[in-house]
């Protein structure tokens, strides 16, 4: 296929929209797509048309992602929302879907922006009704001013949970209690890493103020806690936990989970680019240079989708993707790259130093890791973690492997819930580190599509092969 | 426990659908698992493996406890779903259905 565009971004969050506005400022023929209506990515979601309240309620560093929104807009570069990328193969070819026709774009540089999910919260109850994310609880806030109705619990680690227990308190929301799991000793190892967080002093201002504001409220906040579980039968009731040799019950109606976010790596695992384990992040990351550039020529990686950063980080990694794809096709010399890149390096460089001390402190627990055997890990297929082990007593030296035999990570989400938990299972078990176990392979669609839309595909396929002139939507750079 | 709005201010304009035969009011820019916790649908599925209830997890098209069915159309992803006029939603109940059958 010839190459439809010089520039393709997958993900409207900062880390693609930065790279496309990017992009298309440096002239190359820019084409964004993404699954949402509008852009923003998840951190931004709906910013573009949040209503002066909500703004208000989620704070600057929301509205921060409606100037880069605007970016965007103002350099022309195509953007088609509503749009499924459901498969890329290796020579860059991007099959998507939208409105139930697929696609097909192509470009010599592609940034895949994809961003982060949040790290499954495995714990017994946690598939009742009434048990989300705490994200999920913001993304309702964001996109549709929803709030959970009666006594909500929010529990995990990490600063997204202060940040939604805020934001939920803000939205006048009956908070039942803030149970933090990060253990004790945590902020032990986080301190050998605080003078460098230092230097990122706006951080630890925002924690501060989040903290008294929940402290004013008098919202009850427990620290330490272990043996949680999500009360309830048919739906959650509550949470219980030990706390300072003390079992207590908090009834509520929501509970929300988090114990920070992971990278979303479904299409660097497509396209089978090297990934590392982190044993800070407890995730997979893709191994990438600073302009994104992956083990795959012409195919980049920016933002959360990297490693986890945040947004500010985000938005700086998809410019110097854009840059470093502008660069390897012959549009801009090697210093002119680096004197653009330079004020970007800087705001990465500022925004990672705080990382390990964050990764430190908010460290999930042993029992979030490596669930007890009854706890469900696969929510698809309803898989505990105990088969997992005994999968692996058996034989099985990888996920893949107990795919097969158990299912695990076989069904509609096709193992993004439990993927990262299930490598840590089998590397305690088979006591080998994480890379040397793997993550499950990935294969197109990486999303169920309708069949119809498969059908169009060849319909366009033989097409292409009928009229050979139409076909050639753009110039023939190849 | 329904979701409830906060007062936000929107001007969105109201979007009428059908759940489970009922006629419920969403909001334009709704996703329709938003639309689904707002008028207080609990249990959006149950499991293929053990009949258990599920609900969404994510709202971000992770987790796939959202699946619906839209307009006859079964295994779709409620939270990554604009909602529209008119628009028929069903729960799913069970073993997943192949498409079109
Ligand atoms: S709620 Fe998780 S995919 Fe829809």
């Amino acid at each position: 296929m010839t190459f439809t565009h010089d520039l393709i971004v997958i993900g409207a969050g900062p880390a693609g929209l930065a790279a496309a506005a990017t992009g298309a400022d440096l002239g190359l023929r820019t084409l964004l797509l993404d699954e949402q209506p509008r852009a923003g990515g998840q951190i931004y979601r709906n910013v573009t048309v949040a209503t002066r309240r909500l703004h208000g309620l989620l704070g600057a560093d929301y509205s921060r992602g409606g100037s880069l929104a605007e970016s965007v807009v103002v350099t022309g570069a195509e953007v088609r929302h509503d749009t499924l990328v459901w498969d890329v193969s290796p020579d860059l070819v991007v099959t998507g879907s939208r409105g139930g026709q697929s696609f097909q774009v192509r470009a010599p540089q592609l940034v895949v922006a994809t961003g982060a999910m949040e790290r499954a919260s495995p714990l017994p109850g946690w598939t009742l009704p009434g048990v989300l994310n705490a994200g999920a609880a913001q993304i309702a806030l964001k996109s549709g001013g929803l709030v959970p109705e009666g006594r909500v619990v929010v529990t995990g680690a990490g600063p997204l949970l202060l940040l939604v227990a805020c934001q939920l308190l803000e939205a006048g929301v009956e908070l039942a209690g803030l149970v933090e799991t990060a253990p004790a000793a945590n902020r032990r190892t986080a301190l050998r890493h605080l003078p460098a967080a230092l230097h990122a002093p706006s951080y630890f201002a925002k924690g501060l103020r989040m903290i008294v504001r929940l402290r004013r409220a008098g919202v009850p906040w427990y620290t330490g806690a272990t043996e949680l579980e999500v009360t309830g039968t048919d739906r959650a009731t509550g949470l219980a936990f030990d706390v300072g040799g003390r079992r207590l019950h908090l009834a509520a109606n929501t509970v929300l989970l988090h114990h920070g976010v992971i990278p979303n790596t479904q299409l660097s695992r497509l396209l089978r680019v090297d990934h590392r384990w982190s044993n800070s992040q407890l995730a997979w990351h893709v191994v990438a240079d600073e302009f994104g550039q992956t083990s795959l020529s012409g195919l980049r990686v920016a933002g959360d989708g990297v490693a986890i950063a945040g947004a500010r980080a985000a938005e700086a990694g998809g410019a110097l993707a854009a840059l470093g794809a502008a660069h390897s096709i012959g549009r801009l010399s090697p210093t002119e790259r680096d004197r653009l890149a330079a004020p970007h390096q800087k705001v990465l460089r500022g925004e990672c130093a705080v990382r390990p001390f964050l990764d430190a402190l908010y460290r999930p627990p042993p029992y979030i890791l490596a669930p007890a055997d009854e706890t469900i890990v696969c929510r698809c297929e309803e898989v505990s973690a105990g088969r997992i082990r005994e999968m692996a007593r058996l034989g099985c030296q990888g996920p893949n492997q107990t795919k097969f035999f158990s299912r695990c990570g076989m069904g509609p989400c096709q193992g993004r819930v439990c993927g990262n938990i299930v490598t840590q299972l089998l590397a305690a078990e088979l006591a080998k580190p994480p890379h040397a176990v793997g993550a499950y392979r990935i294969r197109a669609p990486i999303k169920p599509i309708p069949v119809g839309s498969l059908a169009n595909l060849q319909e366009m396929a033989d097409s292409v092969v009928a009229k050979p002139h139409e076909s050639t939507m753009a110039k023939s750079s190849e | 426990m329904a979701w409830q709005r906060i007062e936000d201010g929107s001007d969105a304009v109201p979007v009428r659908l059908v759940v489970e035969g009922r006629p419920v009011q969403a909001r334009a820019g709704d996703t329709v698992a938003a639309a689904m916790l707002a008028v207080g649908v609990a249990v959006f599925r149950e499991t293929p493996v053990s009949g258990a209830p599920r609900a969404p997890l994510c709202m971000m098209g992770v987790c796939f406890d959202c699946l619906v069915e839209v307009d006859g159309r079964p295994n779709v992803q409620a939270c990554m779903t604009p909602v529209a006029e008119g628009m028929q939603i069903c729960l799913q109940h069970g073993a997943r259905r192949p498409e079109g059958a």
